[in-house]
């Protein structure tokens, strides 16, 4: 564990100081100041509500329909960076030190349409217009993105993954995220946006309260885990992807707030020659750049993990510290023999990450403790691995089965065996039985196939609104089929024969 | 005519188009939110809604005793109640209304309820609501010909069941409702909604007020597909009725899970068939019987079954024919009208058979489909006649289908998918080519009206005002392209306004595709009014007889003179002419008996055809949509890219239908898919790679505005082409020689049961 170097106990808690108590962030180029706000203010409600901004809409309230997309910018390594959110689950506290962009910013200052604006009116990408700001603003990153370039049909899809339209079918919003690369250019002033982020870049950390509530920003490890020591009953908040349905949707009172967005060493990924290291308060979007070359046959997954502004807020850690039963990225890591590293006050702890998980939404986290970093060893030799997802919809669904498998083939034979599922228990959990089964066999039809059979013992999964228990489980075994056709010696299925997305 | 974009589109891009949640607040408004049953079927015992009175920011708590007059919303039967009174009938029924300082504070507030129940038994299926006998309605029925004694007589016999799921609206803007209570006892509504004189007519009887007393307002839907016409009415109600209450504006705006556990959506159908045929594959008889889930009220569920019962024969002539149709009381949410409106699901079931019968005979599904079209002037023209004995005069489903045939490659792709499946051991194709015929016109006679106000200003400028309402179908941009070609103006002076109820009165909902076909017709009524009026004024001046005037390029001319239209018409005013006028519209030619279920219930039929590929993952169920070839007949277009959305639009939205959106309900009745993350709409990968759209060149033989067709709903049924291209990947499985008992919604378990199944009976 390279991140941490924490040697002996660190003084007691105390509340970080803070310069300026209120929150700041820049939107149409001067700096907002909020005084005594929730907490839990919705970026959107302040849009629509107190800022006068009604562009951007609520379709849904969860993150799922992108009507409320809007684009965030901030300095990171000193580099300007603009990402899409969903604006309608993050708290207003979270941009502090940001900037905010909505569809009402595009227009150019003599008042015509931004090229992606003319492009959807050109191409006729709106009917009823709804869901339409959210798409501007997701194809205005892509635009953003491309300075003198353009964007392939899969990324402007890509792209579009988080915002749903009900009335064009796409096409004609696909096309102009093509045509608006075909109009005049329109520059983005990302010297400028720096200068206005350096002003409100705070030396310190945030902390405000409002009725009783508090809220804080620590800015380092350090002052993170005095926080965590002092207020053990403390929401910890990372990318809000699923805080904020806490509040929007179950009204739960969080308490006092830890914000670990801004947390330096929590946001670093770090590869070794063994490992990569990867940050708890790292982003999916990060995550999946760091891994994509590494393992590349999670690319799939990753597509298909929620959308893009959900895994430019949502991070690696809050996806494997919440341990929802159908997350995403458990099983891979799990079955890559990945580790966590849990840190408190009194020192630091690596688990392996199936150790973490107790029981339905119970983990090993100790209440002074914070997950800091998960561990991914490199691909050792002769690994065959895969990653499959199977869910009704391919883009932003959750998993009615997720599953991982890897093996090692050493002399023939099967070593190493590491199984895990999502969707098919109250955690992500191995096949134990499925492994054992495995593990000593050749890699042949028959092992493939008495593994399969031993599934059914190791899991007794639920029926629900994604999948009934029998269809889960036959999937299960189906997947374990297609990684033994896709990795056998002989005449192994490339994927494009055996997944209709691969 | 010509392509422009859609009046709002700038605006949309902008964020600038103005729906009811943007409209800038009146000072002292307040906010509703509804409590909700959680019980599918039970006695109200026990409330006490102290606790939510007690609540932070709570102004009002309200229930059924506080509504002054009539506690119904239904809108044809009185069976539906604003907000339950001791008894609730599925779980997400209203039971009482909050009224706060904000939106949060309301919902939050709505969630504290004390309410005990004494459970009833509750039918929660559409099966169970059949084998009790629950209906909404007394079910109908349509026999014509001898279908028994053909049945028996047929060569092959084959009967089945299937069945198809419901389906959410899904519009982007859930429901909204704002009141703002008015001088001397009336009331001002902003509502999100497909019917605004309806709205008008709720409202005024939950007051006890007159029509007059009572304005709603609708500048434009952030989408509707059926979802705002009867089921608006609850929430602009309960508005209306704390607004009243508390002399102040509420805003009830519902969070997307309120709506969904509350509104109806499509209804879902199970169906069980006897189908005769020859050895070719010709019907010579069908007997069909089809249930579906009304809900817990009627709502529009009659009509819906009618339209179902109409639409069975989709594009093909049934000579003798036994149809039924049963809308099932079942304790879950009141289903209505989407898009279709029944259509689909009538049509659906017919082609099911054919495709399945296809099988039977061992052809492909397409020859199968040709050979039993309705037939033309050209090709037994003795097939003609439909089983509610309207006569089809505008049949092109031959040509179209022949142009999509050749344009869509379809036999070199039949033979390049078998190739394909014949090596590909887990993943195979399918292909499907089908058509629809879809009737135009609602089938209640009367609804089939339109009125319309066109004012001229003395700077040329054009206002227009009509009855329909814009939820993105683009409309006003049709009506204002009609007023603008009849004055011969360009169409940046025509502009449409908000849809009021105090403007055009007594007005249909826009629905059953009418909106352009009969508001179109109404605004160049009123436009062609003014016109002769100014034809007139300029013949004298021209010295010509005004019928040689001609109105065209923003200018009048005549005899080699001409004037700026803005010139005429201030001369116009200054000679004391009337330059706005009414305009109205009644369709010609309909009649329906609703007691023997025959007559002509439409104008004209609208025609299509679409071709779908797809592959399927035999593993695991899930499938990739590859290429959709569609080619739709929409009349003389009025707008082609607008008419272009509409058909893109409504088949991927049939194509969510019928793969991956699903309604699930819980043992205890309650639906567990009530949001985004649970119910999966079609995304932006859903749409296919390879996308070719095309209008079919045909003018309408009826008289509608400029010879155009209606283009709403008819597309949704192009969708079927997914759903019997992934029947016939799944067919592969056994060489195509068993049908796959595939059900609608096709997800990846009903692919992998329909694949598991026919795997099964090939090895016996």
């Amino acid at each position: 564990m390279e991140l941490l170097n924490l040697s002996g106990k660190l003084a007691v808690a105390t509340q970080p100081e803070s310069v300026h108590p209120q929150i700041q962030f820049i939107l149409g180029g001067k700096t907002i100041v909020v005084d005594d706000v929730a907490p839990t203010r919705s970026v959107l409600e302040h849009l629509r509500e107190s800022l006068g901004r009604p562009g951007s809409k609520e379709g849904c309230a969860e993150g799922d329909c992108g009507a409320c997309t809007v684009v965030v910018g901030e300095l990171c390594d000193g580099r300007v960076k603009l990402k899409t959110v969903n604006s309608c689950i993050q708290f207003l506290p979270t941009l502090d030190g940001k900037a905010l962009y909505t569809v009402e910013d595009l227009r150019q200052p003599d008042g015509s349409l931004h090229p992606v604006q003319q492009a959807m009116v050109d191409c006729h990408g709106s009917q009823c217009g709804f869901c339409t700001p959210g798409f501007v603003m997701s194809l205005w990153s892509v635009y953003l993105a491309h300075v003198g370039s353009t964007a392939s049909e899969a990324e402007i899809r890509s792209a579009l993954t988080g915002n749903l339209c009900r009335c064009t079918g796409y096409r004609p919003i696909i096309v102009a995220g093509a045509k608006m690369f075909d109009l005049p250019g329109v520059e983005f002033d990302h010297a400028g946006l720096k200068q206005s982020l350096q002003a409100i870049s705070r030396t310190s950390s945030l902390a405000i309260e409002h009725k009783g509530r508090r809220f804080f920003s620590p800015k380092t490890l350090a002052e993170l885990l005095k926080l965590r020591a002092a207020y053990p009953k403390a929401t910890i908040l990372a990318g809000s992807t699923d805080v904020g349905l806490w509040v929007n949707k179950q009204f739960r009172d969080l308490g006092d707030i830890i914000f670990v967005g801004e947390v330096a060493e929590l946001k670093a990924t770090i590869a070794s020659a063994s490992t990569l290291t990867i940050g708890a308060a790292v982003s999916l979007t990060e995550a999946y750049v760091a891994l994509k070359d590494i393992y590349p046959q999670m690319n799939e997954m990753w597509e298909r993990f929620a959308s893009v502004p959900i895994r430019n807020a949502g991070t690696l850690g809050g996806n494997v510290a919440n341990g929802s039963p159908i997350g995403d990225s458990m099983p891979a890591l799990i079955a890559l023999g990945a580790t966590v590293t849990l840190a408190s006050i009194d020192g630091s702890r690596t688990l392996p990450l199936e150790e973490l998980y107790l029981a339905y939404m119970k983990n090993a986290i100790a209440p002074n403790e914070v997950l800091v970093a998960i561990d991914i060893p490199l691909p050792a030799s002769a690994l065959q691995f895969r990653n499959y997802k199977v869910s009704k919809r391919f883009d932003s669904d959750i998993s009615a089965v997720c599953a991982a498998f890897s093996i090692q083939i050493e002399g023939g034979r099967i070593a190493n065996a590491r199984v895990a599922f999502g969707g098919m228990a109250a955690t992500s959990k191995r096949a134990t039985t499925t492994e054992a089964a495995l593990n000593g066999q050749p890699w042949t039809e028959s092992s493939a196939r008495a593994a399969m059979a031993a599934l059914a013992t190791d899991y007794a999964p639920l029926s629900d609104m994604r999948a009934s228990s029998a269809y889960r489980l036959s999937t299960a075994q189906n997947l374990l089929y297609r990684f033994y056709l896709e990795t056998r010696e002989l005449d192994p299925l490339p994927s494009s024969s055996a997944s209709v997305f691969a | 005519m010509s392509v422009h974009p859609h009046e709002s589109a700038h605006l949309h891009v902008s964020g600038e188009a103005t729906y009811i949640d943007d409209i800038p607040e009146l000072r002292g408004t307040l906010y509703a939110a509804l409590g909700l049953s959680n019980r599918a079927h039970a006695r109200v015992t026990f409330v006490d809604l102290s606790v939510v009175r007690a609540a932070p920011g709570v102004v009002a708590v309200l229930t059924a005793r506080d509504i002054p007059g009539r506690n119904d919303c239904g809108p044809i039967l009185h069976d539906d109640p604003i907000l339950a009174d001791g008894l609730v009938q599925y779980v997400g029924q209203p039971i009482f209304a909050v009224i706060a300082e904000s939106v949060a504070a309301a919902r939050k507030a709505a969630r504290l309820g004390k309410i005990e129940y004494a459970d009833l038994p509750p039918v929660l299926s559409t099966q169970a609501a059949k084998e009790q006998q629950s209906f909404v309605l007394p079910p109908i029925h349509r026999v014509r010909g001898e279908p028994a004694a053909a049945l028996a007589a047929s060569p092959r016999r084959l009967k089945g069941t299937f069945s198809v799921g419901g389906q959410e609206q899904f519009y982007l803007e859930g429901q909204i409702s704002y009141a703002e209570p008015k001088e001397n006892g009336g009331m001002h509504v902003w509502c999100s909604t497909q019917h605004p004189t309806e709205m008008q007519h709720m409202v005024a009887h939950a007051l006890n007020l007159h029509s007059n007393q009572v304005q709603v307002e609708v500048r434009r839907m952030g989408g509707g597909f059926g979802g705002k016409e009867s089921q608006s009415a609850l929430f602009a109600c309960v508005a209306a009725v704390a607004a009243r209450h508390l002399n102040r504006p509420v805003k009830l705006r519902l969070d997307r899970d309120d709506d969904m556990m509350i509104t109806g959506k499509r209804h879902c159908f199970v169906y069980e068939y006897d189908v005769g045929f020859d050895a070719d594959g010709l019907i010579c008889a069908v007997k069909i019987e089809m249930v579906m889930r009304a809900g817990f009220s009627a709502d529009l569920s009659g009509p819906v079954a009618a339209r179902a019962l109409c639409h069975i024969d989709n594009a093909y002539y049934l000579s003798d024919v036994d149809v039924g149709v049963m809308a099932g009381k079942t304790n879950t949410q009141s289903n209505t009208a989407f898009r279709g409106f029944g259509g689909p699901q009538g049509a659906i079931a017919m082609e099911n058979i054919v495709d399945s019968i296809a099988r039977e005979v061992n052809k492909d599904p397409l020859d199968v489909r040709k050979l039993n079209f309705y037939g033309n002037a050209n090709w037994q023209p003795e097939r003609n006649t439909t089983h509610y004995d309207m006569t089809v005069e505008d049949n092109v489903i031959h040509e179209l289908v022949a142009e999509l045939e050749v344009s869509s490659d379809y036999r070199r792709r039949r033979e390049a998918v078998r190739t394909f499946n014949e090596t590909s051991p887990v993943l195979k194709k399918g292909l499907a080519l089908t058509p629809v015929k879809f009737g135009i016109s609602f089938n209640m006679v009367h609804y089939n009206q339109a009125g319309a106000l066109v004012h001229v200003y003395t700077d040329g400028s054009v206002l227009v005002n009509h009855g329909g309402t814009e939820m993105g179908q683009g409309l006003n941009t049709k009506v204002a392209q009609v007023v603008a070609a009849e004055l011969g103006i360009s169409l940046q002076h025509v502009r449409c306004t908000a849809t009021d109820t105090s403007k055009v009165a007594n007005t249909s909902a826009t629905e059953a595709s009418t909106g352009s076909d009969l508001n179109g017709k109404a605004g160049q009524d009123a436009a062609r009014q003014i016109k002769l009026r100014l034809a007139d004024l300029a013949g004298t001046f021209f010295g010509v007889d005004s019928a040689d005037v001609l109105f065209a390029d923003d200018k009048v001319s005549a005899n080699c003179q001409s004037i700026t239209f803005p010139e005429l018409v201030m001369r116009a005013y200054h000679a004391r002419i009337q330059l706005w006028s009414d305009g109205f519209y009644a369709t010609p030619k309909l009649h329906w008996d609703r007691n023997t279920l025959t007559g002509r219930p439409f104008f004209y039929f609208a025609y299509g055809a679409a071709v779908s590929e797809v592959v399927v993952d035999t593993l695991t169920g899930e499938w990739k949509h590859l290429r959709a070839d569609l080619l739709h007949d929409a009349g003389n277009s009025i707008n082609p890219a607008i008419d272009i959305g509409q058909v893109e639009g409504a088949f991927i939205q049939g194509a969510g239908w019928l793969t991956t959106e699903e309604l699930w309900w819980n043992a205890e009745g309650k639906l567990m898919t009530h949001a985004p993350s649970t119910y999966k709409i079609p995304a932006v990968n859903d749409c296919p790679p390879d996308f070719r759209t095309a209008l079919y060149q045909n003018a309408n033989v009826e008289d509608t505005v400029l010879r155009s067709k209606a283009v709403g709903e008819p597309p949704l049924l192009l969708a079927f082409s997914v759903f019997f291209a992934i029947r016939d990947a799944i067919g592969s499985v056994a060489d195509y020689r068993i049908n796959p008992p595939l059900n609608a919604p096709a997800t990846g378990e009903s692919i992998m049961r329909a694949v598991d199944a026919v795997r099964t009976a090939a090895r016996i």
